[in-house]
């Protein structure tokens, strides 16, 4: 009795134990290259591993890369849908901030507070961090987003199921539903045109040069110099996304 | 215009303070606050089950069957509300076979598949086998082969092998109680560890959803199983009530305890997240969170949980009043559910505005499929206490 | 030594194996072929990706035919800016030529995008008027070449 009151049970562990082992040497199998922290890193060496600068003393206001990249990528002209987006602080003298984005600046901005009741006022544009610790490639399902091998966070169309997990998980508000397409969507550094020789449609047309980019593995390419000689912050640093989105003079009173 | 494109517009008029322009409408509507309420009723009933089972309480043995068919009932729909929510339902399959393992949601197909198939239906089947066996056997025309089948054509009822069927179906409730906490466990982790939203983000997430998943599953079997006995006109022995109240009375305390521990850690550290935090809570979430999660769902039902621990005289009052505790603590969990799903979309990444939510009646994510969703388990129930009535069992001997 | 199985366990684990069988043959034939290639993803999406249309030429395209603009450009503050980021999309124009023309905007409003006044734009980043008050009966370009801009016409 004491022998067949052991033995079930004993089978039962077995049977559990082979099924766990074998789901996960089938997940092993699914050639992830890393599992939780680091959603990517620059291993190959042909590749350039692209990072973005921008200069918030550059910016002024203009709304022209908000404006090219709905034009270049296909996105909706509404104001609900936004790959890039310009920002506008005025700190007030009694200390108070307002922040607006009047459909991501493509129209550009008016003044609303009189110069006498500012404080200090500034732009800062916005759009994907293309983070190398991406909290949305990690918490994607299916695999659906990701990182390309040059450091580009990129959206699988055809593959994305919809369930706006990535969308929760951005801590920078870059990601949303197309609404045609049903599918995620956000700034893909414009991979197609990266892939040609071209520079992304935002960097192109800014007239003061507020937006950079470039390979952050080569030290002689201006992104590099400029990241030397100046002091550049990337948002929400505490949360560790790995961004490689550097603003230059980036003032405490932005989110 | 676009009517998705409309509704909108008139979100955008509503705006408070400055959100990013893309968070204007909520990414998770109603669908994704039933679906927890949903598994949490599964998980919460299986482990009233096994309160029976493996901690051998006598008095819940008359809930035992029903505790598990209503966990069978609500498991069988818990998919579906998040595969109509999603915008691209025909890919849901793609979880299945290649889950990202660092993603909490992708888990979810195979704990499901496991609970539901190792778990839940392996231990009804231990309890059923050898009642649908004689069922089998009395039976004449399509039951009989529909029994047939259910005993994947086993027929052997001989004592020994019975005997093996009590062994396994309690070794199976063991492991079915880890199972059931990662089930609902996994999905407050999938809000717990989302570090963007400081109002998911927290390590008590899974807890707090566990307890209170413990709780609303208690009193929806509490509630069934009043109903069921005033359907078939059976008197219900006050003891069974008791026990199934005492227990909801204690684990409601835990469940309180933990989500004001939430609450007091979040306002002592008071970071960055908190004053827009504090606008949430007094503003827009103030009724879901204080009135109807806070007071209807908690208190009171707390008050007379307690009042019923020392009062045991007019058996009429006592059950009208258990009865009203089982519904008001299912509209509180439903609440909770609510105010963290809904509550933590309605504030901006930016910390500086909020957003509108209209609920919709009709449509995919409206009121209407979230109550259809709520309701089809119960038609699930209907017809398993048809197919497998637990009072027509054959009668086991201790 | 003999085991005993218990008939019930005999009967599961079949029904278990067909199962997961038929599982993992669904799932092999389902799984798209480039899936994991680089990484956890499907492989073949960064080529579609990469072949999306161009409606951008890029500075470089416009210098092919209007080197003589361009020219004038250097010479002046507007030298740094892209022609498209005035005239908009060029993809199509530098393949077509003179059957897709560009935008050449000329209202008071599109200068003022960069050049209005606002307190949020830094001196040193651009030249700002307030529109309100200069010149406001004319448009911009009756008295500054948009190439030339400091080059006044009298």
């Amino acid at each position: 009795m004491e022998y067949e009151k052991v033995k079930p049970s004993r089978r039962k562990f077995l049977k559990s134990a082979a099924l766990i082992a074998g789901t996960a040497i089938g997940f092993k199998s699914l050639n992830s290259s890393r599992y939780l922290l680091f959603a990517a890193e620059p291993n190959d060496k042909n590749l350039p591993w692209y990072g973005i600068v921008i200069d918030i003393e550059k910016c002024i206001g203009c709304g022209k890369c908000a404006k090219s990249c709905k034009i270049e990528n296909d996105v909706p002209q509404e104001p609900f849908f936004f790959r890039t987006w310009v920002e506008q602080y005025t700190v007030k003298n009694d200390g108070s901030v307002n922040i607006m984005s009047p459909n991501g600046g493509i129209d550009g901005f008016e003044q609303q507070v009189p110069d006498g009741e500012i404080f200090k006022s500034f732009f800062v544009p916005k759009m994907c961090n293309h983070c190398s610790k991406s909290p949305c490639s990690q918490v994607c399902p299916v695999g659906a987003t990701f990182e390309s091998p040059e450091g580009v966070v990129l959206i699988d169309e055809k593959y994305c199921i919809g369930c706006r997990y990535c969308v929760q998980a951005c801590p920078y508000g870059c990601r949303f539903i197309h609404p045609v397409k049903k599918v995620a969507n956000k700034c893909t550094f414009c991979y197609h045109r990266l892939k040609k020789n071209l520079d992304p449609v935002c960097m192109e047309v800014c007239p003061t040069g507020a937006r950079m980019y470039g390979n952050l593995k080569d030290r002689n390419s201006k992104i590099v110099k400029f990241l030397k000689e100046h002091t550049t912050q990337v948002l929400r640093p505490h949360l560790n996304t790995g961004s490689k989105l550097y603003y230059n003079a980036l003032h405490s009173e932005v989110k | 215009m676009d009517p998705h494109i409309q509704h909108l517009y008139e979100m955008l008029s509503k705006v408070q303070g400055y959100i990013f322009p893309n968070e204007l409408d909520l990414q998770w509507g109603i669908l994704i606050v039933v679906y927890p309420f949903i598994t949490g009723l599964v998980a919460g009933a299986f482990i009233l089950a096994s309160l029976e089972r493996v901690f051998n309480v006598k008095e819940l043995k008359p809930t035992y069957q029903i505790a598990l068919l209503t966990a069978l009932s609500f498991l069988l729909v818990a998919t579906l509300p998040l595969i109509s929510h999603l915008s691209q339902p025909q890919r849901a399959y793609e979880i299945m076979i290649t889950p990202h393992s660092s993603s909490a949601m992708a888990i979810f197909g195979f704990v499901y598949l496991w609970y539901l198939m190792v778990v839940l239906l392996l231990e009804i089947w231990f309890d059923y086998r050898e009642s649908m066996v004689v069922w089998s056997n009395s039976n004449k025309g399509i039951m009989k082969w529909v029994y047939r089948i259910l005993t994947l054509g086993l027929s052997d009822i001989s004592p020994e092998t019975v005997r093996w069927d009590k062994r396994l179906g309690y070794f199976i409730t063991i492991i079915g109680i880890p199972s059931a906490f990662i089930l609902h466990g996994y999905v407050g982790f999938i809000f717990g560890s989302i570090k963007a939203n400081p109002w998911w983000s927290t390590p008590l997430m899974p807890i707090i959803f566990l307890f209170s998943a413990m709780v609303s599953g208690i009193a929806l079997v509490m509630f069934i199983f009043m109903v069921i006995s005033y359907i078939r006109k059976q008197p219900i022995e006050m003891k069974v009530l008791d026990t199934i109240g005492r227990y909801l009375f204690f684990i409601l305390i835990l469940d309180f305890t933990l989500e004001g521990l939430d609450q007091i850690h979040r306002i002592y550290e008071s970071d960055e997240s908190f004053e827009i935090i504090k606008l949430l809570v007094s503003g827009k979430l103030y009724l879901t969170l204080f009135i109807s999660q806070g007071l209807f769902g908690t208190l009171i039902p707390l008050i007379i949980l307690a009042f019923l621990q020392f009062y045991r005289r007019a058996i009429s009052i006592r059950k009208t009043l258990y009865l009203v505790v089982s519904i008001l603590v299912l509209i509180g969990v439903y609440s909770m559910r609510w105010n963290v799903v809904i509550g933590g979309q309605l504030f901006s990444k930016s910390f500086s505005g909020f957003t509108s939510f209209k609920l919709g009646l009709i449509g995919l994510d409206g009121t209407l499929m979230a109550l259809f969703w709520l309701l089809l388990p119960i038609g699930i129930l209907a017809f398993l206490l048809w197919l497998l009535p637990p009072w027509k069992m054959v009668e086991r001997k201790e | 030594m003999k085991f005993f199985i218990p008939p019930q366990l005999k009967r599961l684990s079949l029904a278990f194996a067909l199962f997961i069988s038929a599982f993992l043959i669904i799932r092999y034939s389902l799984i798209p072929k480039s899936f994991g290639q680089y990484g956890f993803y499907r492989g073949a999406s960064l080529g579609e990706i990469a072949q999306l249309p161009v409606k951008y030429a890029g500075h470089k395209a416009c210098l092919v035919c209007h080197q003589d603009i361009d020219d004038l450009k250097q010479q002046d503050v507007h030298s740094e800016i892209s022609c498209e980021t005035c005239h908009g999309p060029g993809q199509k124009h530098s393949e077509n030529g003179d059957t897709t023309l560009l935008e050449k905007p000329i209202s008071r409003e599109s200068c003022g995008m960069c050049h209005s006044k606002n307190a949020a734009k830094q001196k040193e980043a651009v030249f700002q008027v307030d529109l309100k008050e200069h010149n406001v009966k004319k448009k911009c370009i009756e008295c500054h070449n948009p190439h030339q801009p400091w080059n006044m016409k009298k």
